[in-house]
């Protein structure tokens, strides 16, 4: 009877919010995967599973018929036969063409061992007055966070696309478990191996652990003055991590390492990173003083900006590699 | 010829063999197996050519960390084989 019953005034506006609101309840369930938008839009006539066997049923016997006759097995043996032919023949040119192109481009590098002269006057520039422009020993560390530094920021937007979309790929919230009652991170680990009895593991990564870690950070913090640096010393301890990991259950990692703190960790230093370069750039080109000491070379805290940057691109270098093994192993980062 | 130089050949020829052998390998896990060993090659061959910075990376992330992502995706396909062989066979038992 309300169904026909004559309109009011004042359910009008009431109406309007009830539609608000279902238009954002419907978006919270497009965004969830609950609901389909194209639901009454497009749709098919076919009703699923009908005559499924007989379908298939038919198909494998006709499929048998005709391999069993004499002239279709012919046909298809000399398809197969100059389908490889052509194959092959093809491989064949492309390798000869990548190859002729490759040794083309190599006859124009310098000889092994000896000197570019087209592109000596940079590196001159960067060997000579490295250690006095940026503050670093470690010439290549200049390189990359000083001169460069513009492509190490995009190294590490590209790291942080990567864990972004292998996250979208292979993530397991509630929504998408396979069951209802499977607890990937239970049953994964506990159905074909049980973790606790891993005793070679564990004794080996009690050693290893702590001294990975310590690698890690060494390399880290010394980026400026020895080998190393912000990617590499974030590699080790993103290994470190996976050891641990693997070594003693995802239940301890969980303690500490959630997909919260890394997301954190992750956008912090991505931001810091581009703020604190920004700075850089913007008195660089403006031929502004930027008030940021370079410190005596070989000291730790030398070199101005390359330390903290370093631990920055450090970070999410270690976050991402924990993350893709977390998301590989199990379709989750932390516990949640 | 020095001895560094005989160890260098020693290397590249090792390096050339493991590029070859990924390929021709039947199995994934072989295969995978003998990238992580062209990776190892390659980084002590960073630390000959005296970039230590490289060696750490490659030592890092050619040897290890792809290493193990390979072999997680090869546990991951064969799982999705399994599951598909049990639907084909009938309801799994657990």
């Amino acid at each position: 009877m309300s169904k026909y019953a004559p309109q009011t005034g004042g359910n009008k506006p009431k109406q309007k919010i009830s539609g608000l609101q279902s238009a954002k309840e419907r978006f919270v369930k497009w965004l969830n995967g609950d609901f389909d938008s194209a639901v009454h839009i497009m749709e098919t006539d076919e009703t699923p599973y009908s005559n499924r066997k007989e379908i298939k049923e038919s198909v494998a016997g006709i499929k048998s018929d005709l391999s069993s006759r004499d002239d279709v097995k012919r046909l298809i043996e000399r398809e197969r036969k100059s389908y490889y032919r052509l194959y092959s023949v093809v491989a064949i040119i492309s390798a000869v063409l990548l190859i002729g192109v490759l040794l083309f481009v190599i006859s124009y590098l310098p000889r092994y061992g000896k000197e570019n002269p087209e592109t000596t006057a940079v590196v001159a520039r960067y060997i000579t007055k490295g250690v006095e422009e940026t503050g670093a020993v470690n010439v290549v560390a200049g390189m990359i966070l000083d001169y460069r530094a513009f492509d190490t920021l995009g190294e590490s937007h590209v790291l942080f696309t990567a864990l972004v979309c292998v996250m979208i790929l292979l993530r397991m919230d509630k929504k998408n478990r396979r069951t209802q009652f499977e607890d990937y991170y239970t049953t994964d680990l506990m159905q074909f191996h049980d973790i606790s009895k891993e005793s070679i593991m564990r004794c080996v990564g009690m050693i290893l652990i702590p001294s990975i870690f310590l690698y890690g950070i060494y390399v880290l913090l010394n980026g400026q003055n020895g080998p190393g640096g912000g990617f590499s010393g974030g590699a080790v301890m993103g290994g470190g991590l996976i050891i641990f990991a693997s070594a003693f259950g995802f239940g301890v990692t969980d303690r500490f390492f959630t997909r919260r703190l890394s997301n954190v960790i992750t956008f912090v230093s991505l931001a810091f990173y581009s703020f604190a370069k920004g700075y850089v750039f913007f008195t660089g080109a403006n031929g502004l003083d930027n008030h940021i000491p370079k410190g005596t070379p070989g000291a730790i805290l030398s070199g101005g900006m390359i330390l903290p940057l370093d631990i920055a691109v450090g970070l999410v270098v270690a976050c991402t590699m924990f993350g893709f093994y977390s998301l590989f192993r199990r379709g989750n980062i932390g516990g949640d | 010829m020095s001895l560094e130089t005989i160890l260098r050949i020693i290397l590249l020829v090792l390096l050339i063999v493991c590029a070859i052998g990924v390929n021709l390998t039947k199995t994934l896990l072989q295969a995978v197996i003998i990238f992580m060993a062209y990776s190892s090659i390659m980084c002590i061959l960073w630390v000959l050519m005296e970039s230590p910075d490289l060696a750490i990376t490659e030592a890092a992330v050619g040897a290890g960390i792809s290493g193990v992502l390979f072999l997680l995706t090869l546990r991951k396909i064969r799982e999705e084989d399994n599951k598909d062989a049990d639907q084909m066979s009938g309801p799994k038992k657990r």
